[in-house]
Formats: C-alpha cells, sequence, structure tokens
C-alpha cells in the first residue's frame, strides 16, 4: 500500500515535471534567443523572418553558440527608444494599477460592509459588465471618450481600466472575509471611515489586495486592444503592442525586447506568487 | 460565488435611526466613484450602442428598428464569425474544463513540490500576449520549426497558420494560457470540502469512486460553475492572439467575432458593430443569467 503511494507519487511529479516544462517552454526560449548574436539568429530563423520558396525550415536552436550580449546592448544602449518605452508603460501601468485600487477598495468597502438599497442588483449588474469581453465595451468607450475630448492621450488607457469592475468584485470578496467585529471594534474606538478602510480592512487583508495589485498590474501590462482602438499614433503604443510590431521585423531584437516585457511579471511572479494564488481563489469562493 | 438578488431582503424603509442613515450616505459615498465610473465608461456607451444598433445614418439620424439586425444576420462575415466563436467555445471550453479538474485532482493528493506547481501553472496567464506569439510564430510558420521536425519525419508540410489546423492552434495556446487559472479555482473549491466527510466515509468503507461521486462532485459543483463561466470569458480573449498571430484577416477558421466588431469599426461601420456587440452582449448576460440561476437552485441557499 504504502508502496503504490509512493509509486503515485513519483509519477505525478514526472507529470508536472512535463507540464511545468511545457508552461516555462517560451520563456526559457525567449532568454536563450535574446543571447545570441543577430547573426546567430538570423542563421537559425531565417527561413521564418524571410520565408523563400524551397528554403530548409528553422531549427529548434536552444543554446547559444556564441553568447553574446549584442541584443541587450541594441535595445539598452544604442537605441533608447525601447527603454523609454519601457519606462512609459511602467509608469501607465502604474497610473491604472493606483486609480484601479483607490476606486476598489472604496467600493469594495460599501459592498462588503454596508447595506444600501439596489446593492444586490448593482452588484450583479458588477458582475455582468465583469465578464464583458473588452470588445463589446472597446468601441462605446471610444465614442465616449471621443466626447470627453481624451482620444489619443493615456487618459484613454488609465481611465476606463481603473474602473474595471473586476477589482471591485474581488475586494468585496475579500473584505466579505473580514469578520464585522474587528470593523465595529475600531469604529468604537473612534476611527473614521478612511481610517476604518486603511488601518484596519487593508491590512487584514492583506493578501488578496497585493494580489488585487499584481492581476490589475498584469493586465494593465499585456494590453493589446484598448492602445490599438484609442491611440491612433504608434509612436505612443506602449511595450504590450510595440513589441507585436517588433517581432516581425527583427527577430533578434525581438527576442530581447521580449524579455524586456517578461521582466516585471517575472520578477513580480517571482516574488509574490502565492498572493497570486490566494488572490485568484479569493474570485472563486464566495 | 453565489449571487443572488437580496434586494428582496430589503431592510424595512421608515424608522432609520441617525446612525443608520449616516451609515447609508457613507455607504453610497464609497461606492460613488465606482459607480460613476461604470456608468461613464460601461453602462452609458451601452446605451449608445444599443441606440446604433437600431438607427441608421450618422450619429443615428433615423430609427430602422431591427433592419440592421436582419443585415448582419445576412451577412457572410458575421455568419462565419459567429460560427467560428461557437465552435471554438465548445472545443475550448470543455477541454479545457476536463483538463483542468484533472491536474487540481492530481495536486490535490499532497506529493514533493505540488504547492510549486501550483503556481507554475499559473505562470503563462502573465506572460505578455506578445513574447508568446512570436514563440508560436517561429514553431508553426510555414518555415518554422514544427515544420522541421514534420519534414525529417517524410510527413507533408502544411502552412499551420493558413490552414484549418490554425483553429487547433488557437485552442492548445488557449488551454496552455488559462489551463492554469481553473486549476487554481478548482483546487479552492475541492480544498473547502471538509476532510471529515472523507473520514467518515472511510469508516463506512466507501471505495474511491463512491467518494469521488457521492462526495467530491456535489459539493465542487459551485465552483465548477464559475470556472465554466470564467473559461468562457478566458476564451474571449483569444482574440489577442488570433490577432497578433494572423492579423485583421487570419485564416477563416479563425476569423471571431471579434475580427468582425474590429474590421466594422475600422470601416467606420458603426451599426453592424453595434448589432454584434449587442448580440454578443445578451448571449453572455443569457448565460450568466442561466448559469447563476442553475446555481443558486442546486447550490446552497443564494446570499449576498
Amino acid at each position: 500500500m504504502k508502496q503504490r503511494r509512493k509509486l503515485a507519487d513519483n509519477l505525478c511529479l514526472f507529470l508536472f515535471t512535463v507540464l511545468g516544462a511545457l508552461v516555462l517552454f517560451p520563456v526559457v526560449y525567449t532568454v536563450a534567443g535574446s543571447f545570441m548574436s543577430p547573426a546567430e539568429v538570423l542563421h537559425y530563423y531565417q527561413a521564418v523572418q524571410s520565408p523563400a520558396q524551397g528554403a530548409a525550415s528553422a531549427r529548434l536552436h536552444l543554446v547559444p553558440d556564441l553568447i553574446s550580449l549584442e541584443s541587450f546592448y541594441q535595445i539598452l544602449l544604442r537605441r533608447p527608444d525601447y527603454l523609454i518605452k519601457f519606462w512609459n508603460s511602467l509608469l501607465l501601468c502604474a497610473g491604472i494599477v493606483a486609480g484601479q485600487m483607490a476606486v476598489s477598495c472604496l467600493g469594495g468597502f460599501a459592498f462588503a460592509k454596508y447595506r444600501f438599497r439596489g446593492k444586490g442588483v448593482l452588484f450583479y449588474l458588477l458582475i455582468i459588465l465583469m465578464m464583458m469581453p473588452v470588445q463589446v465595451t472597446l468601441v462605446p468607450n471610444y465614442i465616449v471618450l471621443d466626447r470627453m475630448g481624451l482620444l489619443d492621450s493615456w487618459w484613454a488607457l488609465v481611465l476606463p481600466a481603473a474602473f474595471l469592475p473586476f477589482g471591485t468584485f474581488l475586494m468585496t470578496q475579500i473584505f466579505r472575509s473580514v469578520p464585522d467585529e474587528i470593523v465595529d471594534a475600531a469604529r468604537l474606538d473612534g476611527a473614521s471611515t478612511l481610517g476604518v478602510l486603511v488601518r484596519v480592512l487593508v491590512p487584514a487583508g492583506k493578501g488578496g489586495f497585493i494580489s488585487l495589485v499584481l492581476l490589475s498590474f498584469i493586465d494593465a501590462w499585456n494590453m493589446v486592444e484598448q492602445p490599438m482602438v484609442f491611440l491612433t499614433d504608434p509612436v505612443r503604443y506602449p511595450l504590450s503592442v510595440f513589441l507585436a510590431t517588433v517581432s516581425r521585423q527583427n527577430f533578434s531584437l525581438s527576442f530581447a525586447c521580449g524579455v524586456l516585457a517578461m521582466a516585471p511579471v517575472l520578477l513580480l511572479f517571482l516574488f509574490f506568487n502565492e498572493e497570486l494564488v490566494e488572490g485568484i481563489e479569493f474570485s472563486g469562493i464566495k | 460565488m453565489t449571487i443572488g438578488l437580496s434586494a428582496r431582503r430589503r431592510t424595512p424603509r421608515p424608522h432609520l435611526s441617525r446612525r443608520q442613515r449616516a451609515a447609508r450616505r457613507t455607504a453610497w459615498l464609497l461606492a460613488f466613484p465606482v459607480l460613476a465610473g461604470l456608468a461613464v465608461f460601461f453602462a452609458v456607451p451601452f446605451a449608445i450602442t444599443l441606440w446604433y444598433s437600431v438607427t441608421f445614418g450618422v450619429g443615428g439620424a433615423s430609427f430602422v428598428g431591427l433592419a440592421n439586425y436582419i443585415n448582419v444576420f445576412g451577412s457572410a462575415a458575421f455568419r462565419l464569425a459567429a460560427a467560428n466563436t461557437a465552435r471554438f467555445l465548445c472545443t475550448g471550453v470543455p477541454v479545457i474544463m476536463a483538463l483542468g479538474f484533472g491536474i487540481a485532482l492530481l495536486l490535490q493528493r499532497k506529493f514533493a513540490g505540488s504547492k510549486l506547481f501550483r503556481s507554475v501553472l499559473l505562470f503563462p496567464m502573465v506572460l505578455p500576449v506578445a513574447s508568446v506569439v512570436m514563440v508560436v510564430d517561429v514553431f508553426f510558420s510555414r518555415y518554422g520549426i514544427v515544420n522541421g521536425w514534420l519534414e525529417g519525419l517524410g510527413v507533408p508540410l502544411t502552412d499551420w497558420m493558413n490552414s484549418p489546423r490554425a483553429f487547433w492552434v488557437l485552442i492548445g495556446l488557449y488551454v496552455w494560457k488559462n489551463c492554469g487559472y481553473n486549476v487554481i479555482l478548482m483546487l479552492a473549491g475541492l480544498n473547502m470540502i471538509p476532510t471529515e466527510y472523507y473520514q467518515a466515509a472511510d469508516i463506512e468503507g466507501a471505495s474511491g469512486r463512491q467518494k469521488f461521486t457521492r462526495i467530491t462532485l456535489p459539493l465542487i459543483w459551485p465552483s465548477l460553475f464559475f470556472v465554466f463561466v470564467m473559461s468562457v470569458v478566458n476564451s474571449f480573449k483569444s482574440y489577442r492572439e488570433a490577432f497578433l498571430l494572423g492579423g485583421k484577416h487570419p485564416h477563416d477558421s479563425i476569423y471571431l467575432l471579434q475580427h468582425f466588431l474590429n474590421n466594422n469599426f475600422e470601416n467606420l461601420n458603426y451599426q453592424r458593430l453595434s448589432v454584434a456587440a449587442v448580440m454578443l452582449f445578451m448571449v453572455i448576460f443569457a448565460l450568466v443569467a442561466v448559469l447563476y440561476g442553475l446555481q443558486s437552485k442546486y447550490g446552497e441557499e443564494a446570499q449576498l
């Protein structure tokens, strides 16, 4: 019996190692490619970059023949536009996250700890809106932003994203898990409403709070549709969209650029994956 | 998550103490930013869309009833897009649910590293789409790596992204990207089942299969509902991959409703676009309503 269990455990371990490799493959592949010299990349991927009749297909090439920092030199030092774009995108996402957190914490507080008329219906509507694919609201958003004169500015990207209903939904779930007694006790001690939120609810739901920061950052960092619709000038595109336009032109740069785009989410994931898991669990549990 | 309209359980209107009234005012103040934002960026725009869908001319010059709807239904592009989207849903969602459930069951037995794998599986979700698409491009283009392998095996080559196989590449990407998310949700559901139930079943001498069908399945049901909804929602996000891989006019097999929406937007055909958006909205609305109706019927009493 014990032996059988051990066998099953090892089988699981094996299976998940395979799955894990499959999941991590694109990262390994991109990082590997970014350390190859442009000549090496061209040598192996010419067929993909500029297809020619009768050319040989590309071969999987994971270990660089010669480690080269040329691509990184190009995007980090030689051509500052990449790096500028990186920092700008980071700033954009920080703005979105800050807005989303403020709106969601306030809204979540109201939905989780107060009773008011129409709360049930409003929360239901919130969930319906949360489920909508981006494309349904994209064009209506465009029309409104146009009226407000915000098109072509970063406000067009920040504002709709800051008010995304998902944040309020998640914070409601999180704050609901904080016992009412703590909130009442703080009130009796004379804490103001905002004091309760900042000093009691947010610290009590810290894991969930961090997870929403992560989730909304990831969402903002990977934004594709919105910039393409709300910004007419491709120069202003954030890294997420820009990256897609580089990749077909210059493979060696796009590997390095891919690493640049992965870096923030990779770091966040490394340090906060537990919180991320916790946040997703919260979105499912009532 | 259970949602019910607790409006029915409304507090009696009169005789609110001053403190209660103040609390209500605070609640509205707190909820104001999100409600105002949703109104401006979601509700009002949606009303505009609805209006566009039944009018004709710039800015909604004249009311035409359902003419736009009839027009859109008659268009071959819309029918192709709707059929593909439906096919994508009907293929991708069952696959990802089954796979996710299987993985969650395996991860539930705690073995060395099971916690690590749980978060590793989540990783594809955080990766920028463009980076992933680049890798897919290298593998599946006409002279890509996969074709190189097939060549070596003597299998005739196909241009993956320009053939019906593009659909399967897209399904693969969808499963790859979203499976981990489902696993986490299902695992959370599984872990909420009290272990006492299983212990009791063990004492009674229940078989593994009985425990699964009598304890696990009924209790995981509410989680499965939510995972289903999220899978549908996430399936709509596959448009990003389809667009970045195939552009505005990809192979017919992956021409989705969102392509239809986007292309009509670019041609400034707001009417057709609005019709499609309204219908997509209604389908999702109906789906969510039916699901939650079912859930509150089967699940415990609906509460908010």
